[in-house]
Parts: C-alpha cells; structure tokens; sequence
C-alpha cells in the first residue's frame, strides 16, 4: 500500500442549497488514532456518513487501502473493512447481546435462505465458531454477564459498548467511532480513552473517532482535524490544535478547550 | 437426516404436537357423536392456513415488512397447481413443486417495491396485489375457468420408488397436510434462528445498523418475500387438491386478513405463535358459523375477527407467543429460587393493572 489507509479529498457535501461539508480533505494513516472535532453543526458526523456510504457526496473522493470507494454501496463497505458505531446508537433493540455481535459478523459469514433452511453441511459449524468469536469479544469487553440480555433492557453506556463489540467482531482495518463518550462521566471518559488505545494494540487497527469531550480527544488522538461550518479550519498534532488561534475562535464559549489543558 | 436438528430453547412443544398430530385421528373415532371426516378436513384447513401463516411471519414479524395481499400468493399457488395437473397432467407433487415457485418468483418481483415503500404504502401495495389476483383470473376466463373456477382436480399422490401413495380419504390428506406443516415449520425456524434470520430482524430492528453491518436490504427484503410467498403458494396448492376445485371467491381480501389475524394473535415474530394463531382462528370461523342463536347474522365471523386484532394489540401485543414465554419465565425463576421474589411480586402486580 503506497498512501494512507484512509483517503478523503475534497469531499463536499450539500443538503438542499446548504452545503454541509465543503471540501474537506482528511486521512488515516495505518496504525493511527486521529480525532474529528469542531462545535456542534460542523459537519462531523456529515463526514462519517459519507465514508459508510449513507450520504452521497457531490464531490470528492474516498479511498481506502487504495481502493475507491466513492460510489460504493452501504452494506459492502464493512467488507472493505471499515466499521462504525453511531452517535446515538443503533442497535438491534430486540436482540440479545450476543445476537448484536452476530449481526456484527454478518459480512464474514456465508449466507443463504435455502442453505440455512436446510441446515447443509456447515451451517452448524460456522454458527459455533460466530459465536465462539462473540464470546471472546463479550469477554474482551467485559460484557459477558449481559451475553443474553436484551439489549433494550441495558443501560446506554453498555449499549454504546455492546455497539462497539458489534463493530469490533468482524475485525475491521478501520474503526469509525461516533462520539464514544456520549452519556459518560469524566472518569469514565478516560476508562474509555485506555479501552480505545487496547482495542488499537489488540486488533491491530486504525480509528478515526468524532468527539465533543476535548480532554478525551487530547490524550488520545495522534492528529486531530478541525471542522467548522463544513470547513476544515486546524490539523496537526493536538497540542498545536489547541493553541491554535483559529480553533480558539471557532470554540469561543465552549468551556471544554480550558478544562482540557488540566 | 441432518438438517431435521433444530435449534432453539423451545423443542419440547413440537414433541408433545408431533404426537398430537399422529394420535388425533385415532382418538377421532372413539369420540361418539363427532364426523371423524369431517374434523380431519378441518384440522387439514387449519395446518394448511398454519402453513401460509409461518410464511407471513417471517415476513412481517421477522423482517417487519407489512403484507396485505397473501391470499394474492395463495391464490397464485392454488391456480397454478390445478391448472398444471387439470390441463397439463402434471403429477401433483411436481405441480405442488412448480405452484410454490412460481408464487416465489413473483414475491421476489413484489418485493423490488418494498425496497422504497414502507408501512401504510407498502400495506396499499400489497392489498392492491391480492385484490387483483383474482379479478385477473376472472378475466383470463378462457384459462382459468374464470368465476365459476376449476373442477374436478386429481387425488393427490406420492410416488415413491416403484409404488405410489395415493391420499383418498380425509385422513390420508390429513397426513399429508401435517408432513408439509412439519417439514415447513422446521424449516422456517432453522431460517429465523440463523445468520439469515438475523439480517431479518436486523432489518426490522433498524435498517441504518443492518447496512453498516454489511446487510443487503435488495437481497433480503426480497429474499423474505419469496420466502413467504412461498409458503402460501404451496399452501394454496395444498389447499386446491384439499378441496378438489376453487373459484376466485375463495382469494378473497378477507382471507389475506385472516392471515394478519393469524399471526398477530400467535404473536409477531414466533413460528410457534403463527402457529398456534392459524390453528385457533380456523377452528373458531368453523365454530362461529354453528352458533344457532346468530345464524342469520353471516358475516359475524368478520366482526369477531376485527374485535381480536383489537383486544389483541390492546392487551396481548406479543400474542399467544408472548403469554407462554411470560408464564415460563415465571416458571422457570419459580422453579429457581423456590419462592417468588419482591421484584416478580411487583411485576405481577403491573401485569395485572393493579397501577
């Protein structure tokens, strides 16, 4: 591979006559842990649902692992090998846990109405080794004691980890995190901080993670980029971003930046 | 025979039906005063409706696309299966065969709609379908013996090796009825607790988490209307050799209701509860229409359907299904822990209404 894992240059996006996202340009390096911030409205999640392919930009191009995928349709991009989570979490309400994480194995399983149906030869099979992977994953995640409870049922910071254990099982190259920290107190956000860098030691992985809690993006991010109003305004090293006059501008009255430099 | 393994918690129910099923007719004939006949005929009906409504569940409980045109399919299965054995000679297991996929194929072509329409427009949709399907055949008179229907239909039968069964009397096709109904049964319930069936309900659950994880709504959303149609299209094959004619009364809009009904009262997304739900309600039209006090009032059947799917969406909105898996919970935390704890005290009083 001669670029970097991730590639996005001159995205733009628009809603109606709003354009949401105006030429950006970002990437991921292999390995790295980069953030996405910018106050509310700048068109960071805008950004995440355009590389899962549920928007479609009117220009740019995204690349991963050198491959186009610009035009790619929703469902393959798992099999690309990026995973995402989401803001708000969407996960299946009625199933269990364990059920979640299956779903989550979906692009590596083989399928089939008639073959599973039928129960031919190595359905069985393949169900016990789905669920052996879920398993080590429930294990990883301290989530095992929830295996069979429906999801619903759960509070929503373990129904934000249970989403990250379903976009973790597949073993994506690529992780997408949508605000992890949402519904997280300060000392949780930096339990999750530590789970984020572990994650990346053991899958062996890259994140690309949208964030509101700056002393949660400063520890952990290698890069950050800064988005406001669809516009990247800052990148660089987080300890630049944040002396950044710009970025200072763009975040007037937003408290975090001053606590983050505790 | 490998793929007979079924998975799940709940197998101890189909056990105590399979028995049920090869005793009945035995029991039948030391019941004085009941018409053995007439009784098989009817729990044939009822497995036979079982059958389409299995089908409709995957569709709607399991994958939460809404149908309101499966008499459409059933109709499709049924005229298909007596014009290739009336016309054209076919033996009836091909014809039964050939019924099923073509009432797939055209589910699948059905489902290409259902990939932009959701809830009250897909529900249109389908009911627009099984409201033509009849009119069709009426039309297409010349073929399909139009509103007078077709007659006459050959003995169902079974060729095995270098004899045939032939499925004379009521209780062979009873037999026959019941086969399908397990084969169909098992195989749906392998379906819905596989990789396939959770892309299902993953779709119902929520279409944005489905695509993110790699589900191909195309694939199966269509996939599960061919499935259900299906069902009811072998079911409505089952059902022309049943009766040895139909005519395009029988595909009325009512029927696809009876459908609906069916599996909203066994409970959305539970084979088991289409099931039970398929069951109950063709015996209860059965009973309904013997009620000497209201025997000039012919459509109570109809008012009595209405007033189910409300009490059952009111107060029973997981369905039969719902009902059994409470009380074996309770059962089973009963059996556990020796006496009822304060927080199952408590949920029985809100079960109750005391609030």
């Amino acid at each position: 591979m001669s670029g970097p894992l991730l590639e996005i240059t001159g995205l733009t996006i628009n809603f109606g006559g709003l354009v949401a996202v105006d030429g950006v340009d970002l990437s991921v390096n292999t390995g790295e842990i980069v953030g996405l911030i910018g106050p509310n409205g700048a068109g960071k999640t805008t950004v995440f649902n355009c590389i899962s392919r549920f928007y479609e930009p009117v220009r740019g191009t995204i690349r991963f692992k050198d491959r186009d995928i610009t035009r790619a349709r929703s469902h393959e991009i798992i099999r690309f090998g990026i995973a995402r989570t989401f803001q708000n979490v969407e996960l299946c309400r009625s199933m269990t846990t364990l059920e979640n994480l299956l779903v989550g194995e979906h692009a590596v399983m083989r399928g089939g109405a008639i073959r599973d149906g039928l129960r031919l030869r190595g359905v069985g099979a393949d169900e016990a080794r789905a669920t052996a992977r879920a398993d080590e994953m429930l294990d990883f995640l301290g989530l095992t004691g929830h295996r069979d409870s429906v999801v619903s049922t759960l509070p929503f910071r373990l129904q934000k980890l249970v989403e990250l254990g379903r976009a973790l099982v597949s073993h994506p190259g690529l992780l997408l995190l949508d605000e992890p920290s949402a519904g997280a107190d300060h000392r949780e956000s930096q339990g999750l901080a530590d789970l984020i860098r572990r994650i990346r030691e053991r899958f062996d992985l890259s994140v690309l993670v949208v964030e509101h809690d700056m002393s949660l993006v400063m520890g952990l991010c290698d890069r950050l980029y800064v988005l406001d109003f669809g516009r990247r305004i800052a990148t660089g090293a987080p300890s630049d971003v944040r002396r950044n006059p710009v970025v200072i501008e763009a975040y007037l009255g937003e408290p975090e930046l001053e606590v983050s430099d505790a | 025979m490998h793929w007979l393994r079924t998975r799940g918690r709940a197998t101890a129910p189909y056990g105590l039906g399979l028995a049920a099923v090869l005793v009945i007719p035995a029991l039948l004939n030391v019941i004085p005063g009941v018409a053995p006949g007439y009784v098989l005929y009817l729990v044939s009906l009822a497995f036979i409706y079982a059958v389409v409504a299995i089908g409709l569940g995957i569709l709607i409980g399991h994958t939460g696309q809404i149908s309101l045109g499966h008499a459409g399919f059933f109709a499709i299965g049924a005229y298909a299966s007596a014009l290739l054995t009336l016309r054209l000679g076919l033996p009836f297991v091909l014809a039964v065969l050939i019924a099923g996929a073509v009432s797939a194929a055209i589910g699948f072509l059905l489902g290409l709609p259902a990939l932009r329409l959701t809830g009250p427009y897909l529900a249109v949709t389908t009911l627009g379908f099984g409201l033509a399907v009849p009119q069709l055949v009426v039309w297409q008179g010349s073929w399909t013996g139009g509103s007078s229907g077709l007659h006459g239909l050959p003995l169902a039968s079974l060729p095995l090796g270098a004899f045939t069964i032939v499925f004379r009397t009521d209780q062979d096709y009873y037999y026959l009825a019941a086969a399908v109904l397990i084969l169909l049964t098992i195989f749906a319930r392998n379906v819905v607790t596989s990789h396939t069936g959770r892309a299902f309900v993953a779709i119902r659950d929520s279409e944005i988490a489905a695509r993110a994880m790699g589900v191909d709504l195309v694939r199966y959303k269509t996939t599960a209307f061919a499935l259900s149609a299906l069902y009811a299209g072998i079911a409505g094959a089952l059902y022309a050799h049943l009766l040895h004619g139909i005519s395009p009364e029988d595909f009325t809009v009512l029927l696809s209701v009876d459908f609906l009904t069916m599996i909203v009262l066994g409970g959305l997304g539970s084979v088991g509860g289409a099931l039970s739900g398929a069951l109950l309600l063709t015996f209860l039209q059965n009973a309904l229409t013997r009620l000497p006090v209201v025997h000039d009032f012919k459509n109570l059947y109809i008012v009595v359907l209405g007033a189910i799917l409300i009490l059952t969406i009111a107060f029973l909105p997981h369905g039969l299904a719902g009902v059994t898996r409470s009380v074996r919970q309770r059962w089973a935390a009963r059996v556990r822990d020796g006496a009822p704890r304060v927080d199952q005290i408590v949920e029985l009083g809100e079960g109750s209404g005391v609030r």
